[in-house]
């Protein structure tokens, strides 16, 4: 693997621009102050109730994500690029899904095979022909981007399901704004406060049409035990919705109520933190005992916006993604801004033999799988993980897909001997409504803290960064 | 009670609540200022302050500029700055101090050790945004204790109620110094001429306030000017609202009332105001001009001070 592009310091030692001012101000601060710092920040984070759930971990049930303090930097010029990139891949994502529920006429180009589709257990039957309101089907997208140098940004990963993170996002800003008025005063930071408020007029230009003019918003949540639960306490505080859990609402005549204190009040939009299967127990699993019988029936009549739609699941799908850049073409007619990580299908003969024969170089990843579970990294493996791998590849080869494994960039990064680099991505939150694509500047940038680790998932030991947009 | 009793308590809780809201208004400064210049605009901020705090022609007979560190120097710590934090704190001590006895031991605790640490921490001003912030903070959690322990120690008789006034007349009139300076901001859609620039001027009001939050579980709307100016002027539900201030003043002067058995001018004019309030909607006050009708709010505010110092206090 060739060495990691460094967002501070070029490849001659050079220090990039964007990250000057930083340079300076950590040579002006002794290592004892940024520790100190380190500290404080830690405690604001248990003050505010920051942590989340790492399933399967008994003694740990709620666990702080570590957060680095030195703050990760991208020049206005850099992310305009990225800003055109993701819009133009979440409007894609959005016309596909449409697509593929109604006339799917990417199938009959065949650009995507059939079975991929049909044969896939996110695809969603019950939305076939549905309308949904304005054809938004992903209103909260979390794309993962990586860089491997000044000039390329890969798409690692579209999650059109319930993009979890953005909590981090805003509560980095303002615990870096807190701990460090001075270094953020002597930059010119693009703020993302207005993250909220988007968030909220997208969800409301998408209610149903025969909601009243002052649409009722609420954020369904599976409850205090799900690894998100502060950031969906969170978003419903800062949107001023209620947080509900599926036993709050009811279904009745295929509109769907909350119980309050002065009786039922019609729901027209949901913003539900809650995955497909556990949404109705009538259309979905029968043992979930997190969501609302009927809810589904009420969807189907149009009487309740889901955001994100049921479905989407065949849009964050990694098989399908391997497809994103055909996606683009056929829907916009423009070439794809941000590329696609290389992909090799283990569902066709041909590329699972080669990954089988170079299991030692590559990335091997579930299609369905999130949150870094389940995947292989091939140069940082052991013999014994590889072997099993193989196995499970020939078992069931549908099952995943592989990659390079790539040198994503690293900034500086503290650690217990002082600064060093580590390796980053970014997931910035696109935001679809009505009639327009919006982001906020920036986004969360994770951090694999431990040397030469490439796996930035929160639940397998990552950190996360405030990320800076400098405006010029 | 003695007069002068009373009269302490009633400053006692104007300068706690005046110091809180300075600490407010330059945390909600600075993070304005750290924006782009293509978020905020060119506006000089740092002059906003200023005059949201009232000391803008006092600034200028010994400063130039209005820069941050010049402002803050003026309204956290210079002692030529009558009102400057600082000074609010030491004032409120000496208030304390003698009445001690009509305060509850935790009120005067809290006071105190306040005090203590503005010689002993702050006593040479911060050097550093850092210890700014700190400081900042350390403020509005003095008020924040000192309103607590009033409120959860005191006896409901008329000590309590004196120093509610001071801290509701106080609060008025911070709320509607904001509205006064940032009125133009928040006029409907069809006068406004601000565009985007604005949305950070609106946070920032919000901020100054406390009620960003609020905003959003009393509206669940995104931020609309005219929407922030009915929340600060007419929603009651707001602490820092003039209804709500004049609500809990009308309260607190009749409970005043009905303890010494007559009823004054000062209950009059509270009333007053608060029926304009109860009776106006926000169409009738952009209509009449929101200026004119703060402008208005505080002169009759600082009226009702004057009535209450004659009636009481004096």
């Amino acid at each position: 693997m060739a060495v990691a592009f460094d967002e501070m310091n070029g490849p001659g030692g050079e220090i990039r621009p964007a990250y000057q001012e930083l340079s300076r101000w950590l040579k002006e601060t002794p290592p004892e102050a940024l520790e100190y710092r380190r500290q404080e920040a830690e405690l604001l984070f248990r003050r505010i109730g920051i942590t989340f759930a790492v399933y399967g971990d008994a003694e740990a049930q709620e666990r702080l994500i570590p957060f680095d303090v030195i703050p990760r930097i991208m020049a206005a010029r850099e992310w305009a690029l990225l800003e055109k990139g993701l819009k133009q891949r979440v409007r894609a994502l959005n016309m596909f899904l449409r697509d593929i529920y109604h006339g799917r006429d990417i199938l009959r180009a065949n650009i995507i095979p059939d079975d991929l589709i049909f044969q896939n257990p996110v695809f969603r039957p019950e939305m076939n022909g549905q309308h949904v309101p304005h054809d938004v089907y992903v209103h909260i997208a979390g794309i993962d981007i990586v860089r491997i140098n000044p000039e390329e940004f890969y798409v690692l990963e579209d999650n059109a399901r319930t993009p979890s993170g953005v909590s981090y996002m805003l509560e980095n800003r303002e615990i870096m704004m807190r701990l460090f008025p001075d270094l953020f005063a002597r930059h010119r930071v693009a703020p993302v406060e207005k993250y909220p408020d988007e968030l909220l007029s997208a969800l409301r230009s998408v209610a149903p049409l025969n909601a009243s003019s002052e649409p009722t918003v609420a954020l369904m949540t599976p409850g205090v035990y799900n690894s998100a639960y502060y950031e969906h306490s969170f978003l419903a505080d800062k949107l001023g919705i209620e947080l509900v859990e599926g036993r709050d609402l009811i279904v009745k005549n295929d509109e769907v109520f909350m119980r309050t204190t002065e009786g039922l009040k019609r729901v027209d939009v949901i913003y539900r933190r809650v995955d497909d299967d556990f949404l109705d127990p009538l259309t979905f699993r029968p043992d979930s005992a997190l969501g609302v019988p009927g809810l589904m029936s009420a969807y189907a009549a149009g009487n309740v916006t889901l955001a994100n739609a049921v479905g989407t699941g065949i849009a964050d799908d990694k098989a399908v993604y391997s497809y994103m850049p055909d996606v683009v073409k056929f829907y916009l007619g423009e070439e794809p801004i941000l590329k696609n990580v290389p992909t090799w299908r283990c569902r066709e003969p041909k590329d699972l033999a080669y990954v089988l024969d170079n299991l030692g170089e590559l990335v091997v990843k579930e299609v369905h799988g999130s949150g870094g579970y389940g995947m292989l990294i091939g140069p940082a493996a052991t013999k014994a993980t590889i072997e099993a791998f193989r196995d499970k590849l020939k078992r069931e080869p549908e099952g995943f897909i592989a990659q390079p494994t790539l040198a994503l960039s690293t900034c500086p990064t503290c650690v217990e001997s002082g600064l060093a680099p580590r390796h980053v991505d970014l997931r910035p939150f696109v935001l679809t409504g009505s009639n327009h694509v919006t982001i906020v500047p920036g986004g969360l940038t994770r951090v694999a803290l431990k040397e030469g680790s490439l796996v930035v998932n929160s639940s397998q030991g990552g950190g996360t960064k405030d990320t800076w947009i400098l405006d010029e | 009670m003695l007069s002068r009793t009373a009269e302490n308590l009633y400053w006692l809780a104007r300068y706690v609540e005046r110091a809180e809201y300075l600490a407010r208004t330059i945390e909600a400064t600075l993070r304005v200022t750290a924006l782009p210049n293509t978020y905020i605009g060119k506006t000089n901020e740092w002059d906003s302050a200023l005059l949201t705090a009232g000391v803008s022609a006092s600034f200028y007979e010994i400063y130039e500029e209005a820069d941050e560190h010049n402002v803050v120097e003026y309204l956290s710590f210079s002692p030529a700055n009558p009102s400057s934090i600082k000074n609010c704190i030491e004032n409120a001590r000496l208030n304390s101090r003698s009445v001690r006895t009509a305060l509850t031991s935790e009120m005067w605790d809290n006071i105190n050790s306040a005090w203590i640490d503005l010689q002993e921490v702050w006593g040479k001003g911060t050097k550093t945004r850092e210890e700014l912030a700190k400081f900042l903070r350390f403020v509005q959690e003095t008020s924040l204790r000192f309103d607590g322990s009033a409120y959860r120690t005191m006896l409901r008789n008329d000590a309590y109620w004196f120093s509610r006034l001071g801290l509701h007349l106080e609060r008025a009139d911070n709320t509607a110094r904001i509205l006064d300076v940032k009125y133009h901001v928040l006029l409907p859609e069809e006068e406004h001429v601000g565009g985007p620039l604005d949305y950070y001027q609106w946070t920032s009001i919000l901020r100054s306030v406390s009620a960003l939050t609020a905003y959003h579980w009393v509206y669940r709307e995104t931020l609309k000017p005219w929407l922030i100016a009915d929340l600060l002027i007419l929603n009651d539900s707001l602490p820092r609202s003039l209804a709500s201030c004049y609500g809990n003043l009308v309260r607190n002067l009749d409970q005043i009332g009905v303890a010494y058995g007559r009823q004054g001018a000062a209950q009059r004019h509270a009333r007053g105001v608060r029926n304009r309030l109860e009776h106006s909607n926000m169409d009738d006050i952009f209509q009449h001009g929101v200026h004119e009708f703060i402008q208005e709010f505080i002169l009759d505010n600082a009226r009702l001070g004057e009535i209450i110092t004659k009636q009481y206090l004096i």
